[in-house]
């Protein structure tokens, strides 16, 4: 082996200085993110795979439902309505499971060593709970494709796109924060696997993705209204379809969702570490 | 300001996991510039003194320095001080070899502007430049480690920290390793601590070690001086077999390093 380019010891002494709270989150948010791309540039397949469902649940159930007319959704044609269903859906399916990324990270010893470095365990789940929503974000893109080939009355005005991107990245932030609060408490990728499929469509049905709110049963109407899912629909409706909606309310409620679930799974983080 | 201290200081550091005492008062000091072995069977508690010194643990009774650094009031400053190299190959293999070390030089929040220079530094510090733009999964085992260690040296770190550095590695790609170690510690003047349960490591690699038997540090002292406590004829080997028995015992080596074993070594192929 060649000998390595010598480091003078006076250069190996010095110490970094520590950046501000926020220029940390700021960072490590970026570093996530890029590496979440690469990831995505080196193998696609996943992005392809996890477009199935999401293309059957229009093409089948969309265009069936659009016919049939069962589901009064007043002047909006049935398929138009549910896609930003459809679109939040896919999201919550990629970040329900991203703990199970942690518990790997952990059997692999990748998560202990990503916690041996300066990250506060905030800034290192905000950092995984955002790659986890840009994931959504180009997951959604084939989406939106596959809604402007089955000419989904979309609003594809850029503004209207970039706001329900920006939505879909903190929901599935928040979803996957839900992913890694459950990890940090079971601690097995197969409880975890059990658990995420047992509250997938739970979470799914009992909100507003597929049918309006007031077609509930009371106790169901009940659910929806503390599903962030239902929320997050919302303002994907409003932005993408024009329907009328609670933009400003639908937004805090994701924001305070995400603030909950970035605290409560990094408290639990350490659990994994020992 | 951290010049002229020992490197680590712990004084009878204890941790339990439940009901299993799994450090019971480990005393043990590093001279800044030594490498500094922790020798023990599966189960002495190498690992979990090296989970406390880099802040994975909590300091629960005793207390612990790195570098001048108390370990449980400021584990943001040692960990800023330390690289860390855990048992298990761990880079991700859906990643490049640049990758994985552009990563950790943005966790250790390296200025922008330097961030590639010192990737290609660490990189080539390994000998890793020729294949750094290759996915992790193409990567050796011994390649895999040497990657890890530029993770590690990244942010040239005044201790680098290594658990077992060479379990599951064949003969030459653990001679590479320890290459690496001994050219890093002469060129840099970087501490290293390492844990293992290869004698000829110890051996060849430290100029002081430990030995861990159940929780505590029965012997202390350079490899020569260990060997010289039992006979002239004595080997690292024998020294290992007087301190921490050589029967089989039931309560040494946990599941999860049995476990964490064959994980490596699967990985490895």
């Amino acid at each position: 082996m060649p000998a390595a380019p010598a480091v003078s010891p006076a250069a190996w002494a010095e110490v970094p200085p520590a950046p501000a709270w926020w220029r940390v989150l700021a960072s490590r948010i970026l570093t996530f993110w890029t590496v979440e791309l690469w990831r995505i540039g080196h193998d696609r397949t996943e992005i392809y795979t996890r477009a199935i469902q999401p293309a059957l649940w229009l093409l089948i159930f969309g265009e069936t439902f659009t016919r049939l007319r069962a589901i009064p959704t007043g002047n909006v044609p049935y398929l138009d309505y549910m896609t930003p269903g459809i679109i939040a859906q896919s999201g919550l399916f990629i970040a329900i499971f991203y703990g199970i990324q942690i518990i790997w990270e952990r059997d692999a010893g990748m998560l202990n060593k990503l916690l041996a470095t300066p990250t506060p365990r905030v800034a290192l789940v905000s950092g995984k709970a955002f790659a986890a929503g840009l994931r959504s974000a180009t997951q959604a893109g084939i989406v939106f494709a596959l809604a402007a080939v089955l000419r989904v009355g979309l609003i594809w005005n850029p503004i209207h796109l970039l706001g329900a991107v920006l939505v879909l990245v903190v929901g599935s932030a928040f979803f996957s924060t839900l992913s890694m609060t459950i990890a940090g408490v079971v601690l097995s990728r197969d409880r975890l696997m059990g658990i995420g499929q047992a509250i997938t469509m739970p979470l799914f049905f009992a909100s507003n993705a597929l049918y309006p709110v007031h077609l509930m049963p009371g106790w169901l109407q009940a659910l929806s209204l503390i599903n962030p899912l239902s929320y997050e629909v919302d303002a994907l409706r409003g932005l993408l379809i024009g329907t009328p909606s609670f933009l400003l309310r639908d937004s805090v409620v994701l924001a305070v969702a995400l603030v909950a679930g970035i605290i409560a799974s990094s408290k639990l983080l350490p659990r994994l570490a020992r | 300001m951290l010049d002229g201290r020992p490197a680590v200081r712990c004084e009878g550091l204890r941790y339990s996991f439940g009901s299993v005492e799994a450090l019971a008062g480990v005393s043990f000091g590093v001279r800044a510039g030594e490498v500094f072995g922790l020798l023990g069977p599966n189960g002495a508690g190498k690992t979990t003194t090296i989970r406390v010194l880099t802040t994975l643990l909590p300091v629960r009774q005793g207390s612990a320095q790195v570098l001048g650094v108390d370990v449980a009031r400021h584990p943001m400053t040692v960990r800023r001080l330390i690289g860390y190299v855990p048992q298990q190959l761990s880079a991700e293999a859906n990643l490049t070899g640049y990758e994985n070390v552009w990563l950790f030089a943005r966790l250790f929040d390296l200025p922008r502007r330097q961030v590639k220079e010192r990737v290609w530094e660490a990189l080539r510090m390994m000998d890793l430049e020729e294949p750094a733009r290759r996915l992790v999964s193409t990567y050796s085992g011994g390649m895999v480690r040497r990657l890890e260690l530029a993770q590690a040296l990244v942010n040239r770190p005044r201790l680098l920290v290594l658990d077992e550095p060479t379990v599951g590695l064949d003969p030459v790609a653990r001679a590479a390793v320890w290459d690496r170690v001994r050219s890093l510690r002469e060129e840099t003047g970087m501490t290293v601590l390492l844990t293992t349960h290869y004698m000829e490591e110890a051996d060849q690699l430290c100029d002081r070690v430990a030995l861990m038997h159940r929780g505590v540090i029965e012997a202390l002292g350079s490899p020569e001086e260990l060997k010289r406590s039992l006979g002239a004829e004595a080997s690292l080997e024998d020294v290992f077999r007087h301190y921490s028995g050589s029967q089989l015992d039931g309560e040494d080596g946990s599941f999860r390093d049995a476990r964490s074993t064959r994980r490596i070594a699967r990985r490895l192929g």
